[in-house]
Protein backbone atom coordinates (compact mmCIF):
# COMPACT_ATOMS: atom_id res chain seq x y z
CA UNK A 1 0.00 0.00 0.00
CA UNK A 2 2.74 2.48 0.98
CA UNK A 3 4.52 1.91 -2.54
CA UNK A 4 1.31 2.84 -4.44
CA UNK A 5 0.90 5.81 -2.14
CA UNK A 6 4.23 6.91 -2.83
CA UNK A 7 3.63 6.47 -6.48
CA UNK A 8 0.54 8.69 -6.11
CA UNK A 9 2.66 11.36 -4.26
CA UNK A 10 4.76 12.22 -6.72
CA UNK A 11 1.61 13.38 -8.59
CA UNK A 12 0.02 15.85 -6.52
CA UNK A 13 0.54 19.59 -7.05
CA UNK A 14 1.51 21.84 -4.11
CA UNK A 15 1.00 24.94 -6.29
CA UNK A 16 -2.39 25.42 -6.21
CA UNK A 17 -4.45 27.63 -3.62
CA UNK A 18 -6.23 26.13 -0.84
CA UNK A 19 -10.25 26.23 -1.33
CA UNK A 20 -12.99 24.75 -0.09
CA UNK A 21 -16.85 23.29 -0.78
CA UNK A 22 -18.98 26.31 -0.90
CA UNK A 23 -15.76 28.85 -2.36
CA UNK A 24 -16.68 30.25 -6.09
CA UNK A 25 -13.48 29.26 -8.59
CA UNK A 26 -12.30 30.07 -11.81
CA UNK A 27 -10.53 27.01 -13.28
CA UNK A 28 -8.77 27.65 -16.02
CA UNK A 29 -8.43 24.37 -17.97
CA UNK A 30 -6.60 23.34 -20.92
CA UNK A 31 -8.96 22.43 -23.55
CA UNK A 32 -7.09 20.06 -27.15
CA UNK A 33 -9.21 20.76 -30.25
CA UNK A 34 -8.20 18.91 -33.15
CA UNK A 35 -4.89 19.25 -32.22
CA UNK A 36 -5.45 23.21 -31.08
CA UNK A 37 -4.79 23.73 -27.79
CA UNK A 38 -6.66 26.58 -25.80
CA UNK A 39 -7.27 27.63 -22.12
CA UNK A 40 -10.85 27.22 -20.87
CA UNK A 41 -12.08 29.13 -18.27
CA UNK A 42 -15.27 27.64 -16.19
CA UNK A 43 -16.29 30.01 -13.43
CA UNK A 44 -18.91 28.39 -10.43
CA UNK A 45 -19.27 27.42 -6.65
CA UNK A 46 -17.25 24.67 -5.55
CA UNK A 47 -20.03 22.05 -4.62
CA UNK A 48 -18.36 18.78 -3.72
CA UNK A 49 -14.73 17.48 -3.13
CA UNK A 50 -14.61 13.64 -3.29
CA UNK A 51 -11.59 11.35 -2.91
CA UNK A 52 -8.20 11.75 -1.46
CA UNK A 53 -4.38 12.26 -2.23
CA UNK A 54 -4.06 12.05 -5.80
CA UNK A 55 -7.11 10.82 -6.63
CA UNK A 56 -9.07 13.86 -5.24
CA UNK A 57 -11.14 15.34 -7.64
CA UNK A 58 -13.95 18.53 -7.36
CA UNK A 59 -17.09 19.83 -8.74
CA UNK A 60 -17.83 22.83 -10.24
CA UNK A 61 -21.37 24.06 -10.50
CA UNK A 62 -22.86 27.18 -12.92
CA UNK A 63 -25.25 28.41 -14.60
CA UNK A 64 -24.75 28.65 -18.49
CA UNK A 65 -27.92 30.46 -20.15
CA UNK A 66 -30.32 29.71 -16.91
CA UNK A 67 -29.13 26.08 -17.32
CA UNK A 68 -27.23 24.56 -14.34
CA UNK A 69 -23.84 22.76 -15.15
CA UNK A 70 -21.17 20.43 -13.29
CA UNK A 71 -18.16 19.62 -14.28
CA UNK A 72 -15.79 17.54 -12.45
CA UNK A 73 -12.51 18.06 -11.92
CA UNK A 74 -9.22 16.38 -10.64
CA UNK A 75 -7.57 18.32 -7.99
CA UNK A 76 -4.23 17.23 -9.05
CA UNK A 77 -4.89 17.19 -12.65
CA UNK A 78 -1.36 18.66 -15.63
CA UNK A 79 -4.33 20.36 -17.19
CA UNK A 80 -5.15 23.02 -14.56
CA UNK A 81 -3.37 26.10 -15.77
CA UNK A 82 -4.84 28.10 -13.17
CA UNK A 83 -7.17 28.16 -9.95
CA UNK A 84 -8.52 31.79 -8.73
CA UNK A 85 -10.86 31.73 -5.99
CA UNK A 86 -12.73 34.12 -6.65
CA UNK A 87 -14.65 34.11 -2.73
CA UNK A 88 -14.63 32.36 -0.19
CA UNK A 89 -18.53 30.82 0.68
CA UNK A 90 -19.44 30.12 4.49
CA UNK A 91 -21.47 26.55 4.18
CA UNK A 92 -21.94 24.04 6.54
CA UNK A 93 -22.47 21.14 4.27
CA UNK A 94 -19.83 19.19 2.65
CA UNK A 95 -21.82 18.40 -0.37
CA UNK A 96 -23.65 21.31 -1.41
CA UNK A 97 -26.22 19.43 -3.55
CA UNK A 98 -28.90 21.82 -2.27
CA UNK A 99 -27.98 24.11 -4.82
CA UNK A 100 -29.56 22.05 -7.60
CA UNK A 101 -33.00 22.24 -6.63
CA UNK A 102 -32.90 26.35 -5.99
CA UNK A 103 -32.87 28.79 -8.46
CA UNK A 104 -31.99 32.31 -8.76
CA UNK A 105 -31.45 34.41 -5.20
CA UNK A 106 -31.62 31.18 -3.12
CA UNK A 107 -29.26 29.45 -5.14
CA UNK A 108 -26.41 31.84 -3.21
CA UNK A 109 -24.11 30.89 -1.03
CA UNK A 110 -23.00 33.11 1.74
CA UNK A 111 -19.93 34.69 1.89
CA UNK A 112 -17.27 34.42 5.10
CA UNK A 113 -15.93 37.69 6.20
CA UNK B 1 15.51 -13.30 -26.08
CA UNK B 2 11.47 -14.82 -24.23
CA UNK B 3 10.70 -12.39 -21.61
CA UNK B 4 8.77 -13.35 -18.60
CA UNK B 5 8.80 -12.72 -14.63
CA UNK B 6 7.12 -13.30 -11.52
CA UNK B 7 5.11 -10.48 -9.41
CA UNK B 8 3.06 -9.97 -6.91
CA UNK B 9 0.02 -7.45 -7.24
CA UNK B 10 -0.13 -4.31 -4.58
CA UNK B 11 -3.02 -2.85 -6.16
CA UNK B 12 -4.54 -0.46 -8.55
CA UNK B 13 -4.28 3.23 -8.71
CA UNK B 14 -4.20 6.05 -11.41
CA UNK B 15 -1.12 8.22 -13.34
CA UNK B 16 -1.15 10.90 -16.07
CA UNK B 17 0.23 10.39 -19.29
CA UNK B 18 2.57 12.41 -21.43
CA UNK B 19 -0.47 14.12 -22.68
CA UNK B 20 -2.32 14.80 -19.24
CA UNK B 21 -4.45 11.65 -20.12
CA UNK B 22 -5.65 9.79 -16.58
CA UNK B 23 -4.12 6.25 -17.42
CA UNK B 24 -5.69 3.14 -14.72
CA UNK B 25 -2.81 0.78 -13.79
CA UNK B 26 -2.08 -2.32 -11.55
CA UNK B 27 1.18 -2.09 -9.54
CA UNK B 28 2.28 -5.21 -9.59
CA UNK B 29 5.82 -6.00 -7.49
CA UNK B 30 7.83 -8.37 -10.51
CA UNK B 31 10.95 -9.74 -9.44
CA UNK B 32 13.75 -10.26 -8.55
CA UNK B 33 13.42 -13.55 -9.94
CA UNK B 34 16.00 -16.19 -10.15
CA UNK B 35 16.42 -19.36 -12.49
CA UNK B 36 16.57 -22.18 -10.61
CA UNK B 37 15.98 -24.98 -13.61
CA UNK B 38 16.58 -25.39 -17.07
CA UNK B 39 14.21 -27.50 -19.37
CA UNK B 40 16.41 -28.59 -22.39
CA UNK B 41 14.68 -30.43 -25.35
CA UNK B 42 17.51 -32.89 -25.15
CA UNK B 43 16.67 -34.08 -21.66
CA UNK B 44 13.56 -32.91 -21.03
CA UNK B 45 11.90 -33.08 -24.35
CA UNK B 46 10.62 -29.75 -24.03
CA UNK B 47 12.12 -25.85 -23.39
CA UNK B 48 11.52 -23.89 -20.51
CA UNK B 49 13.05 -22.10 -17.37
CA UNK B 50 11.44 -22.84 -13.94
CA UNK B 51 11.98 -19.41 -12.16
CA UNK B 52 11.78 -18.62 -8.38
CA UNK B 53 10.20 -15.40 -7.02
CA UNK B 54 10.19 -14.01 -3.56
CA UNK B 55 11.97 -14.73 -0.25
CA UNK B 56 11.34 -17.21 2.38
CA UNK B 57 12.76 -18.32 5.46
CA UNK B 58 15.05 -21.18 5.69
CA UNK B 59 13.07 -22.82 8.18
CA UNK B 60 9.80 -23.10 6.12
CA UNK B 61 11.78 -25.22 3.26
CA UNK B 62 11.05 -28.61 3.29
CA UNK B 63 14.02 -30.87 2.78
CA UNK B 64 13.53 -32.13 -0.96
CA UNK B 65 13.04 -28.33 -1.65
CA UNK B 66 16.18 -27.38 -0.24
CA UNK B 67 18.19 -30.08 -2.10
CA UNK B 68 16.27 -28.34 -5.06
CA UNK B 69 17.75 -25.25 -4.79
CA UNK B 70 21.27 -26.15 -3.07
CA UNK B 71 21.64 -28.00 -6.96
CA UNK B 72 20.70 -24.72 -8.47
CA UNK B 73 23.03 -22.86 -5.82
CA UNK B 74 20.79 -20.30 -5.34
CA UNK B 75 18.91 -18.97 -2.62
CA UNK B 76 15.16 -20.71 -1.20
CA UNK B 77 12.30 -18.93 -3.10
CA UNK B 78 8.68 -19.02 -2.18
CA UNK B 79 7.39 -19.22 -4.91
CA UNK B 80 8.37 -21.70 -8.10
CA UNK B 81 6.84 -21.76 -11.54
CA UNK B 82 7.81 -23.26 -15.00
CA UNK B 83 7.56 -21.20 -17.90
CA UNK B 84 8.09 -22.50 -21.69
CA UNK B 85 9.53 -20.36 -23.53
CA UNK B 86 10.80 -20.93 -27.44
CA UNK B 87 14.54 -20.23 -26.25
CA UNK B 88 14.54 -21.24 -23.16
CA UNK B 89 17.96 -22.80 -23.56
CA UNK B 90 19.52 -19.60 -23.91
CA UNK B 91 19.49 -18.95 -20.24
CA UNK B 92 21.43 -19.80 -16.65
CA UNK B 93 20.71 -21.43 -13.52
CA UNK B 94 20.78 -18.96 -11.22
CA UNK B 95 20.77 -16.02 -13.96
CA UNK B 96 18.77 -12.98 -12.35
CA UNK B 97 15.56 -11.94 -13.83
CA UNK B 98 15.18 -7.99 -13.07
CA UNK B 99 11.92 -6.03 -14.27
CA UNK B 100 14.12 -4.09 -16.47
CA UNK B 101 13.45 -6.75 -19.59
CA UNK B 102 10.42 -5.11 -19.74
CA UNK B 103 10.11 -1.15 -21.33
CA UNK B 104 7.24 1.34 -21.17
CA UNK B 105 4.73 1.42 -24.36
CA UNK B 106 5.92 -2.66 -24.75
CA UNK B 107 2.62 -5.29 -24.24
CA UNK B 108 2.46 -7.78 -22.20
CA UNK B 109 0.27 -10.97 -21.03
CA UNK B 110 -0.61 -11.28 -17.11
CA UNK B 111 -1.22 -14.78 -15.65
CA UNK B 112 -3.02 -14.65 -12.09
CA UNK B 113 -5.62 -16.97 -10.43
CA UNK B 114 -9.21 -14.89 -10.14
CA UNK B 115 -11.05 -14.10 -6.98
CA UNK B 116 -13.10 -16.89 -5.79
CA UNK B 117 -16.98 -16.14 -5.78
CA UNK B 118 -18.13 -19.50 -4.39
CA UNK B 119 -20.82 -21.37 -5.16
CA UNK B 120 -22.57 -18.95 -7.60
CA UNK B 121 -26.10 -18.46 -9.03
CA UNK B 122 -26.83 -18.60 -13.14
CA UNK B 123 -27.43 -14.97 -12.68
CA UNK B 124 -23.87 -14.17 -11.34
CA UNK B 125 -22.22 -16.67 -13.06
CA UNK B 126 -23.43 -16.56 -16.44
CA UNK B 127 -25.45 -12.96 -16.64
CA UNK B 128 -28.51 -14.64 -16.83
CA UNK B 129 -31.32 -12.19 -17.01
CA UNK B 130 -33.60 -12.88 -13.91
CA UNK B 131 -37.41 -12.57 -13.27
CA UNK B 132 -39.37 -9.46 -12.39
CA UNK B 133 -39.36 -8.54 -9.27
CA UNK B 134 -42.63 -7.72 -8.42
CA UNK B 135 -46.19 -7.59 -9.80
CA UNK B 136 -46.93 -11.43 -7.98
CA UNK B 137 -43.90 -12.70 -9.61
CA UNK B 138 -42.66 -15.77 -7.97
CA UNK B 139 -39.52 -16.13 -10.49
CA UNK B 140 -36.58 -14.53 -9.56
CA UNK B 141 -33.39 -15.63 -9.66
CA UNK B 142 -34.20 -19.27 -10.97
CA UNK B 143 -32.37 -20.55 -13.96
CA UNK B 144 -35.65 -21.42 -15.44
CA UNK B 145 -35.98 -24.05 -17.78
CA UNK B 146 -32.94 -26.54 -18.57
CA UNK B 147 -34.43 -27.98 -21.81
CA UNK B 148 -37.28 -30.03 -23.41
CA UNK B 149 -39.43 -33.05 -22.68
CA UNK B 150 -39.68 -36.45 -24.36
CA UNK B 151 -37.04 -35.37 -27.14
CA UNK B 152 -34.19 -35.25 -25.96
CA UNK B 153 -35.19 -36.23 -22.88
CA UNK B 154 -31.78 -35.15 -21.10
CA UNK B 155 -29.88 -31.97 -20.30
CA UNK B 156 -27.57 -31.25 -23.28
CA UNK B 157 -23.75 -31.10 -21.82
CA UNK B 158 -22.12 -27.82 -20.78
CA UNK B 159 -25.89 -26.33 -19.68
CA UNK B 160 -25.01 -22.98 -18.04
CA UNK B 161 -26.04 -24.22 -14.54
CA UNK B 162 -25.27 -22.73 -10.95
CA UNK B 163 -21.69 -23.24 -9.56
CA UNK B 164 -18.58 -23.19 -8.53
CA UNK B 165 -17.40 -19.28 -9.98
CA UNK B 166 -13.68 -17.95 -9.68
CA UNK B 167 -10.38 -19.02 -8.44
CA UNK B 168 -9.89 -19.99 -12.46
CA UNK B 169 -6.57 -18.77 -13.72
CA UNK B 170 -7.32 -15.89 -16.11
CA UNK B 171 -4.75 -14.64 -18.64
CA UNK B 172 -5.39 -11.35 -19.92
CA UNK B 173 -3.40 -10.45 -22.85
CA UNK B 174 -2.12 -7.14 -24.26
CA UNK B 175 -1.45 -4.81 -21.53
CA UNK B 176 0.32 -1.88 -22.00
CA UNK B 177 3.28 -1.38 -19.92
CA UNK B 178 2.93 2.38 -18.48
CA UNK B 179 6.25 2.49 -15.86
CA UNK B 180 9.10 0.51 -14.96
CA UNK B 181 10.90 1.15 -11.55
CA UNK B 182 14.23 -0.97 -12.01
CA UNK B 183 14.84 0.19 -7.94
CA UNK B 184 11.61 -0.66 -6.81
CA UNK B 185 11.05 -3.58 -8.66
CA UNK B 186 7.65 -2.08 -9.61
CA UNK B 187 5.67 -2.56 -12.99
CA UNK B 188 3.13 -0.66 -13.64
CA UNK B 189 0.65 -1.85 -16.38
CA UNK B 190 -3.08 -0.30 -17.93
CA UNK B 191 -5.89 -1.80 -17.06
CA UNK B 192 -6.99 -4.87 -14.10
CA UNK B 193 -5.09 -7.98 -13.77
CA UNK B 194 -6.84 -10.93 -12.25
CA UNK B 195 -6.39 -12.08 -8.31
CA UNK B 196 -6.60 -9.97 -4.71
CA UNK B 197 -4.27 -8.06 -3.52
CA UNK B 198 -0.98 -9.70 -2.89
CA UNK B 199 -1.70 -12.84 -5.39
CA UNK B 200 0.78 -13.98 -7.25
CA UNK B 201 1.33 -13.50 -10.96
CA UNK B 202 3.42 -14.20 -14.39
CA UNK B 203 4.50 -11.43 -16.82
CA UNK B 204 5.38 -12.85 -19.83
CA UNK B 205 5.86 -11.15 -23.36
CA UNK B 206 4.15 -13.74 -26.84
Amino acid sequence: MNRIRAIEQQQIREDLPEFKVGDTVKVSYKVVEGGRERVQPFQGIVIKRHGEGARETFTVRKLSFAVGVERTFPVHSPKIMKLEVVTRGKVRRSKLYYLRDRIGKAARVKELR
Amino acid sequence: MGKAILGRKLGMSQVWSDDDRLIPVTVIEAGPCVVSQVRTLAKDGYRAIQIGFGDIKESKVNRPMKGHFAKAGVAPKRYLSEIRLADGEEFKVGEEIKVDIFEPGSHVHATGTSKGKGFAGTIKRHNFKGGPGGHGSHFHRAPGSVGQCATPSRVFKGKKMPGHMGSETITVRNLEVVRVDVEQNLLLVKGAVPGGKNSLLTIRTV
